[in-house]
């Protein structure tokens, strides 16, 4: 193992709380537009992207840009993986360029597992298919610390395609590092009976209004239409049953915190007035992803 | 041309012999098995310290010819086949084109017989092409030498077609032998579904995929009167049901595979293609009820499913890599280890997991007759040390793939020679 960032499971909670100090650092000040540093001068980031993505390749981008390292982004459709190049040839190809840092996101599970094994350059996982997105999950706990200080005993209701979101892995390997009780909740085809043993503190919960009652946080996830192989409800269906709407808000904690990896779909998992409520800190994760993945970047250039 | 096998101790277990004693092989056939054999001018293999078994039968390999050469050949999973103490291979019919017809049986038949080490049996397909829909030329590939039906892969679905099939393979008097996993309930599947395939996010294949499908097949082969084989059988449910069958005296019978007894998912390399395979790694529990299965008798034989692919397929996403690990040349060495060697089951039982067993599975008959070391059947010997200390090097198999997630470990207990026909076709 090279030293990149694969996922949350295998971090130890110091780790975590020393990425999540750092990233304060990064944090824009009062009256500031945002910091930037020098110190990856003369570094070189690939941004390797083998799914769509606008926020957390652009996010990564800058990042790596405000520490003073230089980036290249490749997406599969603009590369030689169109011309069927396989995975590993393509990565012996940019290690080859002596890049210090891959960020790599792909639609196969354990794609940057398996490709740590054979490389050298520290791998930055963006995202693998339904596995983990590690660095989502941190500024996702950088934003709760923001407005909470801590997140052991708080409540926090995951909401959504549990089976496929990586987002969700994620955020309970790391909530639960931290003694968060996490409750996910989800139609019964999204949300295996199992996903209750995959780390401390997890229960599951069919509906969703027993699911957010007294939530400090409530993450809505994105139905996954280009993963569902599954036979599952019409669409109408799932915003009546598992749709985050005003309604739901009272019985949550009254200063709940409603988050989102995005994109959003108004009106198939959230709707439009709680999405750009006060209670929505979307726009707070995203300012968060660039302070995360500087405190990231900067970990994996200059380790 | 005559070989005596001098020295060594004799197990056969089809006659019940285990004694020291001497073998002698003519023209190609047992001639005498006793004590102290005059053989003048024979050829004479030291089995001093050994142990000289019938000829080890695999009723479960992929050769891949014809149509898929990059990977293995009919030679050269022939060569492995010895190399891992295989007098005796039955090979799969997902060739390209599949074997669903006697002139791809004859071509297998006639390859083998120029070019293989060992021998080999083509298993014929179910349905034309394995598509599970209309029923392939049965009788004219078993009427080629074809010795078993099988979709392997590529399960038949459909319910009627496969009491068809049995119908058809009860009248020959040859089993069909089935990969027994529901297509729809395992779809996109490429691990065990468990706690591990969620925590990995790796879209699972659940038991019940293949514990449906045993089911239906045994009430099937009760319907048709078929004999039914369990391909390598991997839940501890599956097993449960071989055994409920054959207490009902129905003509049930299973195998499993050196991977399945020997590895459950806490084994696995998270996304290393060397543990994905069809069946799936599956449970510690349930490779409990698999070596009980294998003690009393509910698991009839132990079958390789050796499946070699080429380096390039094995090294992708897991999720792009194709199913399956070689095994031909670890079987027995495992076998050693995690069941002679741990008590589990008698030395005796062993050479009959790979000899009589499979052998009455199959059910070869007058000259084809094996598994034994009866005089005038074929002179198959393999001959097994079971202090025999070695390890697995991938690099020097003699298979033309190197998919195996065994490499490197190290063995007690092996095969130390193979002998085809009275002649020695592999030394280690």
């Amino acid at each position: 193992m090279t030293g990149g960032l694969l996922g949350i499971e295998e971090l130890s909670r110091p780790e975590i709380e020393k990425i999540l100090d750092r990233a304060r650092a990064f944090q824009p000040q009062p009256g500031q537009a945002f910091q930037r540093t020098t110190t990856c001068q003369g570094k070189m980031v690939v941004n390797l992207f083998y799914e769509a993505s606008t926020r957390t390749r652009t996010s990564f981008e800058i990042a790596a840009r405000r520490l003073g390292a230089e980036t290249i982004s490749i997406t599969a459709s603009g590369s030689s993986v169109s011309k069927g190049e396989s995975l590993v040839d393509t990565l012996n190809t940019l290690v080859a360029m002596r890049p210090q840092a891959i960020v790599m996101r792909h639609a196969a599970s354990g794609a940057p597992h398996f490709l740590a094994r054979h490389l050298t350059t520290p791998i930055v996982n963006a995202g693998d298919g339904t596995h983990e997105h590690p660095t989502q999950a941190l500024l996702d706990a950088r934003t709760i610390l923001d407005r909470r200080g801590a997140l052991e005993g708080m409540k926090i209701a995951i909401i959504g395609d549990i089976a496929h979101s990586r987002v969700a892995r994620s955020n309970v390997y790391l909530l639960s590092k931290f003694g968060a009780n996490i409750v996910l909740c989800g139609p019964p085809p999204l949300l295996p009976r199992g996903m209750a043993d995959i780390a401390p503190g997890v229960a599951l919960e069919y509906d969703i209004r027993r699911a957010i009652r007294d939530a400090d946080v409530i993450m809505m996830l994105r139905v996954q239409l280009e993963r569902l192989h599954e036979p599952l409800m019409p669409a109408g269906e799932y915003y009546r049953f598992y749709g985050l709407r005003l309604e739901h808000l009272s019985s949550a904690s009254p200063d709940v915190m409603v988050m989102h990896p995005g994109p959003i779909n108004r009106g198939r998992e959230i709707s439009s007035e709680v999405a750009d409520s006060q209670r929505s800190m979307i726009l707070n994760q995203v300012e968060n992803g660039i302070a995360v993945r500087m405190a990231v970047l900067e970990r994996v250039l200059l380790p | 041309m005559r070989l005596v096998i001098r020295n060594g101790r004799v197990i056969d277990p089809a006659s019940g012999r285990n004694e020291a004693a001497d073998v002698v092989i003519e023209d190609g056939k047992i001639a005498a098995v006793g004590a102290g054999l005059d053989a003048p001018g024979a050829e004479i293999f030291d089995a001093g310290g050994l142990v000289v078994a019938p000829g080890f039968i695999d009723i479960h390999v992929h050769l891949r010819e014809p149509g898929f050469e990059h990977a293995e050949t009919i030679e050269t999973g022939a060569r492995a086949a010895a190399a891992g103490g295989f007098t005796t291979i039955c090979c799969m019919p997902n060739t390209s084109p599949v074997n669903d017809s006697a002139h791809v049986t004859s071509y297998i038949v006639e390859t083998a017989r120029r070019l293989a080490d060992v021998s080999v049996f083509p298993i014929g397909a179910i349905s034309k092409r394995s598509e599970g829909e209309e029923l392939a030329a049965i009788p004219s590939m078993a009427a080629a030498g074809a010795v078993a039906i099988s979709d392997d892969g590529r399960p038949v679905m459909n319910s009627r077609v496969m009491r068809r099939a049995m119908e058809v393979a009860r009248a020959l008097d040859i089993p069909v032998i089935d990969h027994c996993e529901d297509l729809n309930l395992s779809a996109g599947g490429d691990m065990h579904e468990c706690l591990d395939s969620l925590r990995l996010g790796v879209h699972g294949i659940p038991s019940a995929a293949e514990d449906v499908m045993v089911a239906r097949d045994i009430l099937l082969a009760e319907l048709t009167g078929a004999r039914y084989h369990v391909a390598h059988i991997s839940t501890a449910r599956a097993v449960a049901m071989v055994k409920f069958a054959k207490s009902k005296g129905l003509p049930v019978t299973s195998e499993v595979t050196p991977h399945h007894f020997a590895l459950h998912t806490g084994h696995m390399r998270p996304y290393d293609s060397n543990y994905k395979m069809k069946p799936p790694i599956r449970e510690s529990a349930d490779v409990k009820a698999i070596l009980e299965g294998l003690r009393s008798g509910a698991i009839d034989c132990i079958a390789t499913d050796h499946a070699p692919h080429a380096g390039d397929d094995k090294m992708q996403e897991f999720e792009r890599c194709p199913f399956g690990i070689t095994g031909l040349e670890t079987a027995v060495g495992l076998t050693f280890d995690l069941l002679v060697h741990t008590g589990l089951i008698s030395l005796e039982r062993m050479v009959a997991l790979y000899t009589s067993e499979p052998a009455r599975v199959i059910g070869w008959k007058g000259e084809l007759e094996r598994g034994c070391l009866k005089p005038g059947t074929a002179g198959d010997v393999t001959v097994l040390d079971p202090a025999r200390e070695w390890s697995y090097d991938v690099t020097k198999s003699l298979s033309k793939s190197a998919n195996s997630p065994f490499n490197g470990r190290k063995f007690r207990g092996g095969p130390v020679a193979t002998i085809v026909g009275g002649r020695v076709v592999w030394r280690a």
